[in-house]
């Protein structure tokens, strides 16, 4: 970085992860991180979580969103976001991949739920 | 990692879990990094035939992937954390057995996948150029015993069987352009041979219809947006299907949609590319294959039944073959209709019709403290999340088998124990930091030619880095 370059303070929001046994992690997310750094930056434990580093390579940073929040989310998924959620699971009809969510400052006290640890139902390839 | 190959003597018989993984692919890292993080004492040794890490993540997800490798990164951290080990170039059955691993460890995880593959059962199979797709896949990612694969692609039309997403996989390598292969950790010689290559046409034959299929969308839109490339979708086979998307889960719809729009409905994008190829893949239904037919030695082509389906709800329907029967002319066949795993040591309870380890969650059937994990005991089903969820699974029982008491066999001599034998019998033992000056070495050598790595796919000279090292 130059030293002549504006400090650009970035802006925090407080984000929840609460899994199926209903713990809750909290995370500070920076805006305009995605949910996948969020988890990183902040240690949350999730067992697995983002394996493809963001690459739309894995599903395995699957988060579920609450209806309301859902509907508000900017970018609808793309149809690679869609293809690798299929192979997901316990998919939900409010299922997003955490790597593509980025970080709103209107996510502040955003609760999103942590797939529970179902190994049934398998596709095989 | 072990960063030497002694460790202090604290850790002989020192009363702590000493646990042992064989196999060094998803499975065994995963576990490993379940147990690590479960138990704050506990040690891990992988164990791994070949000298180089990673399993099928190296040898077997396709050189055009590489964010599917970035799963290396996380295994690279559970190696190297200090109650971890790699002991590679360690060929357990043969260097050393199950029955001994089982006396020097308190528990022992085999996580050894599925390497051979299942026949198709029919006249001709032995002829040339008919491959397993598994040894061809091998053979494009360096693996050291299908470098010398003979393929001959000296031919317009190849023929796969199978509708999965290792069939993809090949057909995706042998029609993409290769001046984008070229860009990528493929071997040396396998891109020399595919720049020669004639093959025109791949045609994938499956023994059910479209809704069976075992390939993931996410390959399935690659295909149809291969640069240069053709897909061949027969109207008469998806026709009618919409009918049935509203009672289809989620992922079938999904892919079956993608079929059916490309056969009835593509985009104008779609259409220019396709009008421009030089090249296609065919999807067929509904054949078995019967005969391989050849002309003096050499493969002219592949007899199949035509099948008809049965049964009402589309995930178990039967394919029945009936009377008539077709021929598709082509010089190259793959069969990848699946693989089976081999009983490494007697030692092992292995069931011998299905190809895996029997067990109850991980729990090998009749042996106390022996595990596993992986494609060895689920079957060669799935991507590495279904493996990475079965690793994790089985460490979890593991550990669970630990804080009941079930396994008591604490204070083991562990690592000492098996280096002491290993040491004995000359066996030349590669360790994670060795692996590392490999990585490194391949590399700078991919750097001179633009690519990622440029893979060592031979043992010795893989051997031969590290003693010039030293
Ligand atoms: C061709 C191909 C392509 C694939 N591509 C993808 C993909 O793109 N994305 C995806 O998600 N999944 C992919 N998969 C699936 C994925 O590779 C598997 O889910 C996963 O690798 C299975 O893990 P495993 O650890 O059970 O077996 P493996 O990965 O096979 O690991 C087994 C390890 O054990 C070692 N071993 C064998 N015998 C011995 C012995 N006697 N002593 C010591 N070690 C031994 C082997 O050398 C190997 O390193 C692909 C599979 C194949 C076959
Ligand atoms: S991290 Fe792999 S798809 Fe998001």
């Amino acid at each position: 970085f130059s030293s002549t370059s504006p400090k650009l303070k970035k802006e925090t929001v407080t984000v929840y992860f609460v899994d199926f046994q209903g713990n809750k992690q909290t995370a500070k997310a920076k805006v305009g991180d995605s949910l996948l750094d969020v988890v990183v930056e902040n240690e949350i434990d999730i067992d697995g979580f983002g394996a493809c580093e963001g690459t739309l390579a894995c599903s395995t940073c699957h988060l579920i969103f609450k209806k309301k929040d859902f509907d508000k989310l900017p970018e609808k998924p793309t149809d690679e976001e869609l293809d690798m959620l299929d192979l997901a699971y316990g998919l939900k009809e409010t299922s997003r991949l955490g790597c593509q969510i980025i970080v709103t400052k209107d996510m502040d006290g955003l609760e999103v739920e942590i797939p529970g640890g179902v190994a049934d139902a398998r596709e095989p390839s | 990692g072990n960063k030497s190959q002694s460790r202090s003597s604290s850790t002989h018989k020192d009363g702590n879990p000493h646990i042992c993984i064989v196999g060094s692919g998803p499975a065994g890292f995963y576990t490993a990094q379940q147990l690590l993080k479960g138990h704050p004492s506990l040690r891990v040794d992988i164990f791994e035939r070949l000298p180089v890490p990673f399993g099928l993540v190296r040898y077997g997800v396709a050189p055009d992937h590489p964010e599917v490798k970035n799963v290396i990164n996380t295994f690279t951290q559970t190696a190297n954390n200090d109650r971890c080990s790699f002991l590679g170039n360690v060929q357990v059955g043969k260097d050393i057995t199950v029955t001994e691993l089982l006396k020097i460890y308190s528990a022992v995880v085999l996580a050894y996948g599925a390497a051979a593959d299942k026949l198709l059962g029919i006249p001709g199979e032995n002829l040339p150029n008919i491959l397993p797709a598994r040894t061809f896949v091998g053979w494009y990612n360096g693996l050291p015993e299908d470098k010398d694969l003979k393929v001959n692609l000296d031919t317009e039309t190849a023929v796969i069987v199978g509708h999965g997403n290792v069939a993809l996989d090949v057909a995706r390598i042998l029609l993409t352009p290769v001046d984008i292969l070229a860009k990528t950790d493929i071997s040396d010689y396998a891109l020399e041979a595919l720049r020669k290559s004639s093959l025109k046409r791949v045609v994938l034959v499956g023994r059910r219809g479209p809704l069976q299929v075992a390939f993931t969308i996410k390959e399935l839109r690659e295909m149809i947006k291969l640069p240069e490339c053709r897909p061949v979708f027969h109207k008469e086979d998806f026709k009618d299907l919409e009918k049935i998307f509203p009672d289809l889960p989620r992922p079938r719809k999904r892919l079956t949609e993608l079929m059916h729009k490309t056969c009835f409905g593509p985009t104008a994008d779609d259409v220019k590319l396709w009008n421009e190829a030089k090249k296609e893949w065919e999807l067929k239904f509904r054949l078995t294959p019967m005969e391989v037919l050849s002309s003096a030695g050499q493969l002219t082509g592949l007899r199949c039944a035509v099948n008809k389906l049965e049964g009402s709800n589309f995930e178990n329907q039967k394919a029945v073959s009936t009377d008539e029967h077709i021929d598709l002319p082509c010089g190259l066949i793959f069969r990848s209709i699946g693989y089976r795993s081999l009983q490494i040591d007697p030692a092992i309870p292995f069931d011998k019709k299905q190809g895996v380890i029997p067990n109850e969650k991980g729990r090998v059937t009749g042996v106390p403290g022996l595990y596993c994990s992986g494609w060895v005991g689920r079957g060669p089903v799935g991507v590495i999340l279904s493996t990475m969820t079965d690793g994790f699974d089985v460490g979890k029982v593991i550990l669970k088998d630990l804080a009941e008491d079930h396994i008591p066999n604490l204070g083991r001599p562990g690592f000492q124990g098996a280096m002491k034998i290993l040491e004995e019998r000359g066996v030349k033992m590669v360790s994670f930091s060795d692996w590392k000056k490999i990585d490194e070495h391949e590399v700078q050598m991919g750097e001179k030619f633009g690519k990622p790595r440029e893979k060592i796919a031979d043992v010795q000279n893989m051997i031969k880095i590290l003693t010039h090292e030293k």
